[in-house]
């Protein structure tokens, strides 16, 4: 944690209150996103026992599975979910822009650009928590390799006709939240935490509602105080007051009203199944139903405070501006979504359990790139995160105090004009080490060339750094207006690069090489899960 | 009342007085001595484990209570596939461990299933290390909630694994069965370290009654850990190196005998009764120094009553153990803002320096008078252009 | 029983000529050579460039820095002048190192097309990432193996027929600076070292290890094995008496001059300073590494050493402050100017990594810190700042670390399938400051 994030953290201890960790938004938000709030049933991988979801936040669906052992019943929320998160995933597959994209040509080796087809937007899942994109993940995992009656009529429990697919988009979200910077399935938690400091620790801060209550207390009353009530808070009958945002539910609710609940709809059910006449069994059935209605107010009640704190949290983001680079993100998660979209088009298969040695080096890759990116892009947004650059000697800020022409050698000098900044930054300047400043949203490049009067250190003044700007002048012999720093301007120079170069060129898969296994082979068929006659009653 | 003391009392008469008369021992199982690791400079954790207090009545006590609990749905499914297990004389476990940790083997066609039942722990111990010593040579044995007994600071811990296997070659393999899954050969690591934790505690365990036997059987030390497959609950395995957790656990156990120095340390008749009112309870407690940290919510039974303290003296490490790396000799919240407001401290000193210049770098940033530093900032609402610097661009 | 003795020219000799033997005429594609410090791993890789040479193999070979390929094509040239070589370098502003424009021999180029040919070509794995061939190099030496990631390995394998891969496993892992758990245990995981994925795919490779350190004295090597070498020793090449620290002055009787005394006469020296909490960059203990270097220069030191029958003054290149953090190098250094000291290397432990000096000063990674965390406890830190002296090492720390490591939560999370990496850091801590301990002086600035 920087020195400035620890500060925050202390003043909001000292205040009551959440303190600013940014001064503008860095994640996307979408006008429209889908909000999902899932549970799942302690004990059991994957096995959801309901969710509230919808882009609505007055109007959510609710989904139920009353008996959460029962595939039957499981199968039908995840066609329920299906039904819901499809059409608004499909909803931005339709708007398209062009665009253009390198690729290699398969004939000549080279790189063309090629005219593409971009989504003009994408979609965006909020989720509560962390554990909320793990559990989509998982969900993700679980359906994807399940195979419907129509693909394949011998498979013995065959899932409804579009789990599967819900199955891909869901891995593919829940990929594509690894990495750095991207907004398709954000955590409200995530969201909340990096744009305000608590008073409480970072574990403390992943239960969104004593997150939300240090940001935005009720009316008369600390962050602390609030915090410590929703996390802690019990009803005369043992139930937190505010229920944890899951997907785990709380022991104490499992035990003292989920258990008898789901045991009441399974008598029920019982009951019905062994009704003796029609008029029996619409009895049975209302009773049935009873039984349903009971789990389905006790996921509701559970649910609900959690939906809202999360549309709380959207509002909070809302009111901050959006930082200068984050749309050029968003069009990355955009490419994503696109490439993703396509693939499903074009009928490929699901994907696969474990990244092969090639594409899992390229995940790397990207994800490195990705943070490197994202960390630049945040500081030159923000003087809140740049500030901790600059304390951390990895940037400085200063005025200039002298601007001196000179000229490269060569046949053509180029000017090579050294400009003498005055900061109070320590900055970690190596010999002859590279800086760079923003110059209308390009990079230009500078290099240390020494102290000034070694007045570094000086307790006045500051140092004095003089530097020498290297490129962004033009081609003539005079640099272009503006392009060089005058005497008296306020400038910002990072020792870090803005923009990230691309990494080494990895073979392609099936040119895997000896020392990392040799060619994966034919891709195979990922078959389902085998299924086990313990999950069903 | 407490017992008056004498000087010479033999330890184990002293943490007896800890815990209060007629209060018995809360017996440690290997979850509780594997989380002993979790804040091994825990003054107070090491004295109230050491003396067998239980930790959750005294948290309710103290009105802080614990939240721990266990969903009866988790519980139900995970002994559910325990059975599953180690159904039909633990072939399928047998298997696992002959596939995983001794493929050079005779598979095991059959295994000896010694019957275990004795009376009390002691008697259930003894019944282990009979088995054990009479496993047949050149067989396979499979051990089913077998007994084993652990030194802790000079009372015996009794120990429950899951199951202990005699390979052909005389070695033992303690195995742990979980219920969380292993997913496409990979499971949570957090709840995997958990887990070879517990199992190095059954191993130490194993080792004593390995040395008391001539030759010693070797106690490997992978163990098996098997979970639930994918989203089924057929069985799967991993074998788990539990070399580094056995050092760590070995470490901490013999240090577990401080836990006489902390008990010289507090006042004449502390005791930690749960019967007792709340502020002679909290006086005890507090007479032994506890090293919170945000941590202990997930492993200390106490943690809540410890958080609460922690903040109430604005220890920065309430925030978390990191957070004090770079404040130098200052713990307490007030302190470092006062210094990072150029109230007090010694400007020469770096971490006093450090936190001037990121309180002047924070509040420039955030467009402030650094005296607004000393109220709430408002949350800015202009774009950062409108912020009094310009960012970098 | 006959007791052998030991003649480590012999063991180091019979080491490479196995070495040599399987990757000019082994049945394998790949050779694998663990190298502790100082046990001649350069030498070892000029050894096989030549012959590879000489044998009409052409030679690709991957560094990973700039700095290390200059040095190999420095030490090539040293070795055979005639040699031609190419340096492949990036396309940035002084990719190499001016000293290579003075040998005629070396050709260099930032493409590879236009070495082409020639016997030798080096470069950075991150270079040789970008290049793209027809037709592959017969053989390569990829050198600091250890250090490079197993997906760097994946961009350039395919570059090459055969490989010898040389390096140091007790040195800092590679690492990446976002999360990779999700291809933890499989055998090919991006982040894991280069080495540990060519194993996975292919454990019959033969696997060497060169047994002695030239550089450790014998004061240092048995400590540096056990703690950081548990499962493949190495022995010291020179014994007790080989090696001799003298100073003309004697001590006036300070901490400094104490602790200084007590390494010359021991190779090892702790300064221990009152228990405190610091922020990292501990002014006193600054002070105290700025003043024992000062010192170090001040009584005229001199190193005898089985190099030559006559001491070799102890100058300030011959000496080298480590610390763990980039901003205790720049305090360390500014309190050496204020001493009047120059030309002291004062580096991170990264960037000492594969350097040699007579004396060491090292800021204990530990030192002041109210906890440990899992980066100051990472063994391979603590070995590069151990192992790094021909003569002494002074570690200035202050004390209550041992106390430090025994409160340290170790809660780490297991990742199934993935190798455990010993020794662990908090256990090498602890053997590294045992010994220590046996040469302690205490000292209140």
């Amino acid at each position: 944690m920087s020195l400035i994030t620890t500060l925050a953290r202390l003043e909001a201890v000292s205040t009551g209150r959440a303190q600013p960790a940014a001064t503008v938004r860095h994640r996307h938000l979408s006008d429209h996103p889908l909000v999902l709030v899932p549970l799942t049933t302690a004990g059991e991988a994957g096995a959801p026992l309901g969710a509230l979801v919808g882009t609505d936040r007055d109007a959510p669906q609710l989904l139920v599975v009353p008996q959460p052992r029962d595939r039957d019943l499981r199968f039908a929320f995840l066609s329920e979910l299906a039904d819901i998160v499809l059409p608004y995933v499909d909803g931005y597959a339709e708007s398209v822009e062009a665009a253009e994209r390198n690729e290699t040509d398969p004939e000549t080796g080279k790189r063309v650009k090629v005219e593409v087809e971009l989504c003009a937007d994408a979609p965006q899942l909020i989720v509560p928590s962390r554990a909320g994109v793990d559990f989509l993940r998982l969900l993700g995992r679980s359906m994807r390799f399940r195979r419907t009656a129509e693909q394949d009529p011998e498979t013995p429990y065959p899932a409804p006709p579009r789990v599967p697919l819900l199955g891909r988009w869901l891995t593919h979200f829940g990929e594509r939240a690894r990495m750095p910077g991207s907004s398709l399935l954000p955590a409200m938690t995530d969201l909340l935490a990096r744009h305000w400091s608590t008073g409480q620790s970072t574990l403390e801060d992943q239960h969104l509602g004593a997150l939300l209550a240090w940001i935005d207390p009720p009316e008369g009353r600390s962050g602390a105080e609030a915090a410590l009530e929703a996390e802690l808070a019990r009803d005369e009958q043992g139930q937190l007051r505010h229920p944890p945002a899951g997907p785990a539910t709380d022991p104490a609710f499992d035990n003292k009203l989920l258990a008898p609940a789901f045991e009441r709809y399974d008598r029920a059910r019982t009951a019905l199944h062994a009704a003796e006449d029609g008029l029996e069994a619409d009895d049975r059935l209302g009773a049935l139903t009873a039984a349903e209605e009971e789990i389905r107010g006790l996921v509701l009640s559970r649910t609900r405070p959690t939906w809202d704190a999360v549309w709380h949290g959207i509002d909070l983001l809302r009111a901050l501006p959006e930082g200068a680079h984050v749309e050029e993100r968003w069009t990355r998660d955009r490419w994503s979504f696109t490439g993703h979209r396509d693939r499903v088009t074009a009928g490929e298969p699901p994907q696969p359990r474990r990244d092969d040695a090639v594409t899992a080096a390229n995940k790397l890759a990207s994800r490195e790139r990705e943070q490197a990116r994202l960390e630049a892009q945040e500081a030159l947004d923000d003087p809140l995160v740049m500030a901790g650059r600059r304390l951390a000697g990895e940037a400085f800020a200063g005025e200039v105090t002298d601007v001196v022409m000179t000229y490269s050698e060569g046949k053509r000098p180029s000017p090579r004009p050294l400009v003498t900044v005055r900061t109070e930054d320590r900055p970690h300047l190596g010999e002859r080490a590279k800086v760079y400043r923003s110059l209308g949203g390009k990079p230009q490049s500078a290099e240390f060339v020494g102290y000034e009067d070694s007045a570094e250190g000086s307790p006045e003044g500051g140092a004095l750094i003089v530097l020498k700007i290297l490129d962004k002048m033009g081609r003539g012999k005079e640099p272009e207006a503006g392009s060089v720093p005058e005497k008296g301007d306020r400038v910002c120079f990072t020792l870090f690069e803005h923009e990230q170069r691309g990494g080494a060129k990895l073979p392609e898969p099936e040119d895997t090489p000896w020392t990392h296994g040799g060619p994966p082979g034919e891709a195979v068929q990922e078959t389902a899960d085998p299924v086990t006659p313990e999950d069903v009653l | 009342m407490p017992l008056p003391r004498t000087r010479g009392t033999a330890l184990r008469q002293r943490l007896a007085e800890l815990r209060g008369p007629e209060v018995p021992a809360k017996a440690l199982d290997a979850r509780a001595l594997a989380a002993l690791a979790a804040n091994p400079g825990c003054k107070r954790r090491a004295i109230l484990d050491g003396a067998g207090v239980n930790k959750t009545a005294l948290a309710s006590a103290l009105g802080a209570p614990s939240a721990f609990g266990q969903s009866q749905f988790a519980l139900t499914r995970g002994n559910a596939f325990e059975a599953k297990v180690k159904a039909d004389g633990g072939a399928e476990l047998l298997r696992l461990v002959h596939e995983r940790l001794d493929r050079g083997a005779e598979p095991p066609a059959e295994a000896e299933v010694p019957d275990l039942t004795a009376i009390g722990p002691e008697g259930r111990t003894a019944r282990t290390a009979l088995a054990l010593r009479e496993a047949t040579a050149g067989a396979w044995t499979l051990l089913d909630h077998p007994m084993l007994a652990l030194d802790v600071a000079g009372s015996p811990a009794f120990l429950e694994p899951d199951a202990v296997v005699v390979h052909p070659d005389g070695s033992w393999t303690v195995v742990e069965i979980k219920s969380f899954p292993l997913l496409d050969g990979s499971a949570d690591p957090s709840k995997v370290g958990a887990a070879a934790r517990q199992a190095a505690v059954y191993v130490l365990a194993l080792e004593e009654v390995a040395a008391r036997l001539d030759p010693a059987p070797k106690v490997r030390h992978r163990v098996l850990l098997v979970c639930p497959k994918d989203f089924s609950n057929l069985p799967a395995a991993s074998a788990v190196d539990i070399r580094k957790q056995r050092a760590v656990t070995a470490r901490q156990l013999a240090r577990l005998t401080r836990i006489e120095d902390i008990a010289d340390t507090l006042p004449e008749g502390t005791c930690f009764a749960p019967d007792l009112p709340a502020a002679e309870l909290t006086a005890a407690v507090e007479s032994v120094p506890a090293t919170y940290a945000p941590e202990c919510l997930s492993a200390c039974e106490l943690a809540f009553h410890c958080r609460d303290r922690s903040r109430a003296e604005g220890a920065v490490t309430s925030l978390g153990r990191s957070v004090r790396a770079e404040l130098g000799g200052l713990t307490t919240v007030e302190d470092v803002l006062a210094a990072a407001r150029g109230e007090t401290g010694d400007p020469d000193d770096p971490a006093v320096a450090a936190l001037r210049r990121a309180a002047e770098l924070r509040s420039e940033a955030l467009g402030a008078r650094p005296e607004v530093l000393r109220r709430r900032p408002e949350t800015p609402e202009g774009p950062a252009e409108a912020l009094g610097v310009s960012a970098c661009r | 029983m006959t007791t052998q003795v030991f003649d480590p020219g012999a063991a180091a000799g019979e080491a490479t000529e196995a070495i040599l033997r399987d990757t000019l005429h082994g049945a394998h594609r790949g050779v694998v050579v663990d190298s502790p410090p100082g046990a001649g791993k350069s030498t070892l890789v000029v050894r096989a460039a030549l012959e590879l040479a000489d044998a009409g193999r052409p030679l690709m070979v991957v560094a990973q820095t700039n700095a290390q390929v200059d040095d190999l094509v420095l030490r090539l040239a040293e070795k055979n002048p005639e040699l031609p070589v190419g340096r492949l370098h990036s396309s940035d502003a002084d990719p190499y190192d001016k000293a290579l424009d003075r040998l005629p021999q070396v050709r260099k180029s930032a493409k590879a097309g236009d070495l082409t040919g020639l016997p030798v070509v080096i470069s950075t794995a991150a270079k040789w990432g970008h290049v793209k061939v027809d037709e592959p190099w017969a053989h390569a030496i990829v050198d600091e193996a250890y250090q490079m990631r197993s997906d760097s390995l994946l961009a350039v394998a395919g570059l090459f027929e055969r490989a010898l891969f040389v390096g140091d496993p007790g040195q800092l892992d590679p690492f990446a600076i976002v999360g990779s758990e999700q291809w933890a245990g499989l055998s090919y995981d991006p982040s894991a070292s280069a080495v540990t994925t060519l194993l996975a795919h292919n454990p019959e490779l033969p696997q060497h290890r060169l047994p002695v350190s030239w550089r450790l004295p014998a004061s240092a090597a048995p400590l540096v094995s056990d703690a950081f070498y548990p499962y493949t020793p190495f022995r010291s090449g020179t014994d007790h008496d080989d090696r001799r620290l003298a100073f003309a002055v004697p001590s006036d009787g300070s901490g400094p001059d104490k602790v200084i005394d007590a390494a010359a006469e021991s190779g090892w020296g702790l300064l221990e300073l009152p228990a405190r909490h610091t922020p990292r960059t501990d002014p006193e203990a600054v002070r105290a590494v700025a003043a024992v270097v000062r010192r170090l220069l001040d009584r005229g030191g001199a190193a005898t050493s089985e190099r030559s029958p006559d001491p070799t003054p102890l100058t300030a290149d011959r000496i080298a402050v480590g610390t763990a953090h980039r901003d205790q190098a720049a305090a360390v250094r500014a309190a050496l100017a204020d001493l009047g000291v120059a030309d002291v290397t004062v580096d991170t432990a990264n960037r000492l990594q594969g350097r040699e000096y007579d004396v060491t000063v090292v800021l204990h990674p530990l030192s002041g810190r109210p906890d440990a965390t899992a980066f100051h406890l990472e063994t391979g830190r603590l070995c590069v700042l151990a192992s790094r002296h021909r003569h002494a090492c002074i570690v200035v720390c202050r004390a209550g670390v041992s106390d430090l490591l025994d409160d340290y939560p170790s809660t780490e999370p297991v990742q199934l399938g993935t190798l455990v990496k010993f020794p662990d850091g908090w256990e090498a801590n602890h053997a590294v400051l045992a010994r220590l301990g046996e040469h302690r002086v205490a000292w209140r600035p």
